[in-house]
């Protein structure tokens, strides 16, 4: 892991060359993260992955979080990893929900990681985060014709009574 | 089941033949058999002590309750649990049910082994209305029983809201012996007699469900009244009028598990009662 | 941690598949180019663009390991276009997992992957107690270790069981089997269930191991070498076995980093990889044991980096059984681990805290976390959110099966339809984890 100040240089060097690209760094738990904007994502973790010095090439994970009631909602994590110097590196970007019933967009990274592409398509079904770009927009896990996007905190979780035999006469919606 | 079995007298194709003179007469007997010289009473003898009479109903049963093919098709967790039922140690070949037909044409039976996704429902309703009758299904686990403890968005509360389920097993998931208790309790529903009440509720006799006319969603049965003696009405045509739903009903009408138990308390006691104490209907009430 | 321990020279990665001379040479000694084009019609389908024949292969079929649908195209019998379906078996269980407090959501993660429980709890309990930074006792982390590796080799086994089953070996599936129920009476008698034990608890493992455990492990751990060179002499020897093993499905290691593959299908690419030597979320460190990898990363690489594995997690348990350290197997934080029973009765400090943890759960600081381990089939990660409250905010895995499945096109295209059942059952994937 990069240590905190390790994550700053990084973090500086990035928005020397994309100016406003990183918006903030945290070190928790040993754990270094990157919060980087949203509209050049692409740009940061083509950095991360080429440049030498860093060479962050494999994407270990790439998962979606909804923060809410926090602001911006949404975030966007990829787990990077340096398999030489066994160094793990979070980037991630926040996204606000826009509010106007559209969806939050983002940049797909397919280009530079094919593993995103399932992952992707998993958080887009979740939490309804479009991944501009990507060859397949579609839902992966749930059925295509879906609505809602469930695994967003404001989504009910769901799962209505059980009927069994003796209690079906109690439950509204069955016989009654 | 009970077999009428008359203990052969003398010869008995079933024995060895003590000495060479004893299967002499026996080859005798047989020659006149063929012959059509045999008449009478050793006639009788000679058919009594070759043919097993029953009927073919019972029969027919026998046979199905021992040759339980069951589909290939696993769902999750217990699946493998379903696998190892076949593994050597388990050996459900024992009660004649380790043949598991990849095709659903061949299947008698479908384990529903494992949670069962809003996906992954109009699949499973296809692969039960393909198997061809008689079918059962047993559901495996908390999960496909009840939904378990995936109280959620993506979980079916229980394979009965689109499926007819014979057999229950609970666990999570179920231990092989667990599956083949439950596979045995199959056998003897089957032996006793295949469509035992439920069916009809559902209206699943075929291969595809009848429409239900009254409303969507709701169980093409209503129970009214306070007692089930009051009447349990099928869902076909228009709702019974007040009259039809008040006038007397001669005798209690038994559906699904109490229809199951009553039939095996007769079974095993020659005794005909309901298993629940008349208090526990006046849920109604 | 050290950069040079995974260098692949190293003792610690033995290359244990095959010889340079076998090295591209199929069964009966053919090399690559003899076999792929030999007669008209395989070079026919090959070259030629004809019509595409599309066929859906499941969600119920029979050999897909399974509800996973594929899509196939294919042109004859040679694959064109492949597109998995998946989502079958969702479950919603990162969902659940949001309304349960932390020790309820143990058995939640569970049944993710549900060949490798153990796996999938000590990512989750891990992850936790990173953002609680509490420390297990020594005696519980070898008590996982152990776990984890019996675990291991029962995901290996009936993996390698149904994919022997797929390629029309069915006495393998027996014999795995048969071992397999040994390694579950094991996990019977340590946690009460055979599968879905429940058996690691945030702060170390739920209960010490019962008398006799002991001597049971050691005799399986006497036993099943025997049994692994059995399977070994089975199937090595079996010619319709390696002809349809050898030098199918083979991705190259730069692909399947790419396509960020892990676990036995990266190292039978030759990429030593293994998070067990180069992180240190249990003590790995203080065993000896080797990684094996491949050469090529066909099948049969697969198939013997996995048989190879099982041998060293035998040696793994046997370590952990034979050092088990002394002491408390769960860690002494009254705020997160329940009270000993005994101390129940008298003490009334330990009444509450043990009601307080049974009805509210735990509390634990904000903070997010991801905790990969090393499974049987790849990095098993957890992502999790706290806020400070009992309950979590994200539970999320990140399961191999998941992203392994994304190779499975690169095995298949170009190959016959018959060698992607293969190539499916050498993948291994577990449907449950991937659809979670």
């Amino acid at each position: 892991m990069p240590d905190a100040p390790g994550l700053e240089l990084i973090a500086h060097e990035i928005n020397e060359r994309h100016e406003g690209a990183v918006v903030g760094t945290s070190y928790e738990h040993e754990q270094a993260a990157l919060l980087a904007d949203p509209d050049s994502i692409r740009e940061v973790l083509a950095y991360l992955k080429d440049a030498p010095g860093h060479e962050y090439r494999f994407l270990a994970s790439l998962h979606g979080a909804d923060y809410l009631p926090a602001e911006p909602r949404f975030a966007v994590h990829y787990e990077l990893l340096n398999m030489p110097r066994v160094e793990r590196l979070r980037v991630k970007a926040l996204l606000p929900d826009p509010g106007d019933g559209t969806l939050p967009e983002l940049d797909s990274v397919t280009g530079l990681f094919a593993t995103a592409d399932f992952q992707e398509r998993e958080v887009y079904d979740f939490f309804g985060i479009v991944f501009r770009g990507h060859p397949d927009p579609r839902r992966i896990l749930m059925p295509e014709d879906y609505v809602g996007f469930p695994q967003r905190r404001d989504f009910p979780v769901g799962g209505d009574p059980v009927i069994f035999t003796n209690t079906e006469d109690s439950v509204p919606g069955w016989t009654k | 089941m009970d077999v009428e079995r008359t203990k052969l007298r003398g010869l008995s194709p079933l024995d060895q033949p003590r000495s060479p003179e004893e299967l002499r007469v026996r080859q005798m007997k047989a020659r006149d058999m063929l012959r059509g010289d045999l008449d009478g009473a050793d006639l009788d003898e000679y058919v009594e002590s070759r043919v097993l009479t029953t009927t073919l109903e019972r029969a027919q049963n026998w046979a199905r309750g021992n040759s339980l093919f069951p589909a290939t098709f696993g769902l999750a967790c217990c699946a493998i649990e379903m696998m190892s039922m076949v593994s050597a140690r388990y050996d459900t070949a024992r009660f004649g049910s380790e043949v598991f037909r990849a095709s659903p044409r061949q299947a008698d039976m479908l384990i529903l082994s494992g949670r069962v996704s809003i996906k992954m429902v109009p699949v499973i309703r296809r692969i039960y209305d393909q198997m061809l009758e008689p079918k059962w299904v047993l559901s495996m686990g908390a999960c496909s029983s009840s939904g378990g403890m995936f109280a959620n968005y993506a979980v079916v509360q229980g394979a009965d809201k689109f499926l007819p389920v014979d057999i229950h097993i609970p666990g999570c998931p179920p231990r092989p012996e667990a599956l083949m208790y439950g596979i045995l309790k199959l056998q003897r529903k089957i032996f006793g007699d295949p469509d035992l009440g439920w069916r009809e509720r559902y209206q699943a006799y075929g291969t595809e469900e009848d429409a239900r006319p009254w409303r969507p969603g709701a169980l093409p049965v209503e129970r009214v009244g306070e007692t089930p003696a009051a009447g349990i009405v099928e869902g076909h045509g228009p709702p019974p009028t007040e009259a039809e739903l008040n006038a007397p009903v001669s005798h209690p009408e038994l559906t699904g598990h109490e229809a199951h138990d009553a039939y095996e308390e007769a079974a095993d006691d020659e005794r005909v009662t309901t298993s629940r104490p008349p208090a526990a209907w006046g849920r109604d009430a | 941690m050290n950069p040079t321990t995974r260098t692949p020279g190293h003792p610690d990665y033995a290359d244990t598949t095959r010889t340079p001379e076998q090295l591209g040479r199929d069964a009966v000694g053919r090399t690559e180019a003899q076999v792929i084009g030999t007669s008209p019609i395989e070079r026919t389908a090959i070259e030629r663009e004809e019509e595409l024949f599309t066929i859906n292969m499941g969600p119920h079929h029979p050999a897909t390991h399974g509800v996973l649908r594929l899509l196939v195209e294919l042109e004859g019998e040679v694959v064109r276009v492949l597109k998995p379906m998946v989502g079958y078996v969702h479950t919603g269980i990162e969902k659940s997992c949001e309304t349960m407090s932390y020790w309820k959501v143990i058995p939640f993660v569970e049944r993710m992957d549900y060949l490798s429980y153990f796996f999938n709890m000590e990512a989750f309990c891990g992850a936790t107690e990173k953002l609680l930074e509490l420390e297990i006792p020594r005696r519980a982390a070898w008590l996982r270790i152990l776990h984890l590796e019996l675990n291991r080799i029962h995901s290996h086994l009936v993996g390698l069981g149904t994919t022997a089953l797929d390629l029309g070996a069915i006495s393998m599936f027996w014999y795995c089997f048969r071992e397999r129920d040994k390694i579950l009476d094991l996990f019977e008698m340590s946690s009460g269930q055979r599968m879905h034990t429940r058996y690691f608890q945030v702060g170390g493992v739920v209960e010490d191991i019962p008398v006799g455990f002991a001597e049971r492990v050691k005799a399986f751990c006497a036993d099943m070498p025997e049994r692994i060179d059995q399977y070994a002499a089975l199937l090595d020897q079996n010619e319709i076995f390696l002809q349809r093993t050898k030098n199918i499905g083979v991705v190259s290691r730069e692909r399947m980093l790419d396509l960020g593959v892990t676990g036995p299908l990266l190292r039978a690419a030759g990429e030593p990889w293994d998070l067990r030597k180069v992180d240190d979320y249990l003590p790995y460190s203080e065993f000896d044991f080797n990684i094996p990898i491949g050469t090529i990363g066909d099948n049969y690489d697969r198939y013997r980096v996995r048989l190879n594995e099982m041998r060293e997690s035998v040696r793994i348990v046997e370590q952990a059984i034979d050092g088990l350290p002394e002491g408390p197997w769960i860690a002494d934080d009254r705020k997160v681990v329940l009270p000993p029973r005994d101390e129940l009765g008298t003490s009334m400090e330990a009444l509450i805290h043990h009601f307080k943890l049974v009805t509210e759960g735990f509390r634990v600081p904000p903070g997010e976390v991801y905790f990969p381990i090393e499974g049987p089939r790849g990095e098993y990660g957890v992502f999790l959110v706290a806020d400070g409250s009992s309950k979590p905010v994200r539970v999320h895995m990140r399961d191999p099966s998941f992203v392994n499945l994304q190779s499975l096109r690169d095995m298949c295209v170009g190959g016959y339809v018959a060698d992607l059942i293969a190539n499916l059952a050498m993948l291994d994937p577990i449907l449950g984890g991937i659809d979670r």
